[in-house]
């Protein structure tokens, strides 16, 4: 699902990673590791093909397959959950939008506050809707930046459960607290 | 028609988000009628109506920058420019369902500054009327293009009328003719200058929204 060879990211002549290589099949979960700084969001948004690599072969699923959470949400602050999944639903084409949305909202507990800007809400609630917009679409490949921040013990439980269940697609995570995900690695990826 | 759903889901986006914040429209408006307030006070009495005409075109431009730089706010301060370039719909509907609303905007700020307009200086004709229908698609297209570009960049708020000032002054010259000259010339220069930057930002839109 994701080949990468050689891959490598520079800004100007800064290296920010190089010669990477990645394999990841269905089911397959690779854990991205490092430091603040060390390039883990840089190669995230390269698998996501929201940034072109510097140098080297990169094999993706097409663009409505796959899924990715940065550290924003990438929700319409202003718009309601149900308004911002509206719009994301018609835009990759969810088959049964309406009870898809409806039953994500009801999951991260966010049924009773569908129709409040979202502006108004926690980050933690935030996140929650950020989860739910990534899911939304069943993406192929699912590429999470740190999804545990600011998430309480109910929603991390939330996030594990899902990232447990990996039947026709694979997962890429990044996070400071490999701990929680470590079981589930079958890739990892240690920068320094 | 996908195409097409899309476009009108975007856009219908952009215009509840208008309705949410009441930011874009009410600024756009307040700055027209000020800018014709001031014109008239500015300009001497008995001045020709090609004088009057200029400063309308001029403040047409000004407040459609104002509505411009605002035009992708909502995508720039929170990212969300990412999450629209990833769905799988053709990118070109982000440009358009984004110009059909700056169109939509400006068509508000119009209908309230063109008869403020005539009750401070002179009567419009049709043909001035025409030709600001004209200006209004060929601004909105240029400048949703570059205010995509100014999302993409670092440079950001400077940008824009960096790239969108020089890009209308064909826009202001072919406004002004329209309306101090006779025969279609300028309308049919006005509509040529939409119809290639209609063409142009439609297809190149694609590679300024994503990252190099
Ligand atoms: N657009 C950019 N231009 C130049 N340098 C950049 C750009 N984006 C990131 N960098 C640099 O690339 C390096 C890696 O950044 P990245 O955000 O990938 O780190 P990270 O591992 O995700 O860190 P964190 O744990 O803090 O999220 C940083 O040193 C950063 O300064
Ligand atoms: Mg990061």
């Amino acid at each position: 699902m994701v080949s990468a060879r050689n891959l490598s990211k520079r800004y100007d002549t800064r290296r920010i990673f190089d010669k990477v290589d990645i394999d990841l099949d269905e089911g397959g979960f690779l854990l991205v590791t490092g430091p603040n700084g060390a390039g883990k969001t840089t190669l995230l948004r390269v698998l996501a093909g929201l940034a072109a690599p510097t140098s080297g072969e990169l094999v993706l699923p097409v663009r409505g397959e796959i899924g990715y959470l940065g550290h924003e949400p990438l929700v319409y602050k202003q718009l309601t959950p149900r308004e911002n999944l509206t719009l994301f639903g018609r835009l990759y084409r969810v088959p049964d939008r309406e009870q898809r949305i409806k039953a994500l909202l009801e999951r991260f507990a966010l049924w009773d506050v569908r129709d409040k800007a979202v502006a108004t809400f926690s980050r933690g609630m935030q996140q929650r809707l950020g989860l739910g917009r990534v899911l939304l679409h069943e993406p192929k490949l699912l590429i999470l930046d740190e999804p545990f921040n600011a998430l309480d013990t109910a929603g991390a439980a939330l996030l594990d459960e899902e990232l447990a269940t990996r039947s026709r697609r694979a997962v890429v995570v990044a996070t400071h607290d490999p701990g929680r995900v470590e079981g589930l690695a079958t890739e990892r990826l240690a920068f320094t | 028609m996908r195409y097409l759903s899309d476009v009108a889901a975007l856009a219908r986006k952009d215009l509840l988000l208008e309705l949410r914040a009441k930011e874009t429209i009410p600024a756009m408006l307040l700055f027209v009628l000020s800018a014709l307030t001031i014109f008239h006070f500015a300009i001497p009495r008995g001045s020709s109506d090609v004088a009057a005409l200029g400063l309308l075109w001029v403040a047409i431009v000004f407040t459609s920058l104002l509505g411009l730089t605002r035009a992708f706010v909502p995508e720039r301060e929170q990212g969300l420019m990412d999450a629209l370039i990833m769905a799988p719909c053709d990118r070109s509907t982000i440009w358009l369902a984004k110009t059909l609303s700056v169109i939509a905007f400006l068509g508000v700020a119009e209908v309230v500054a063109l008869p403020a307009f005539t009750l401070f200086f002179s009567g419009l004709n049709l043909k001035t009327v025409a030709a600001v229908v004209l200006a209004d698609i060929g601004i909105a297209s240029v400048g949703t293009l570059t205010g995509a570009m100014a999302v993409a960049g670092n440079a950001r708020e400077l940008i824009q009328p960096l790239l969108f000032l020089p890009l209308s002054i064909p826009v202001i010259v072919g406004g002004i003719g329209a309306s101090a000259t006779a025969g279609p010339k300028f309308l049919l220069f006005l509509a040529l200058y939409d119809a290639v930057f209609v063409l142009l930002s439609w297809a190149a839109f694609d590679f300024v929204a994503a990252e190099a």
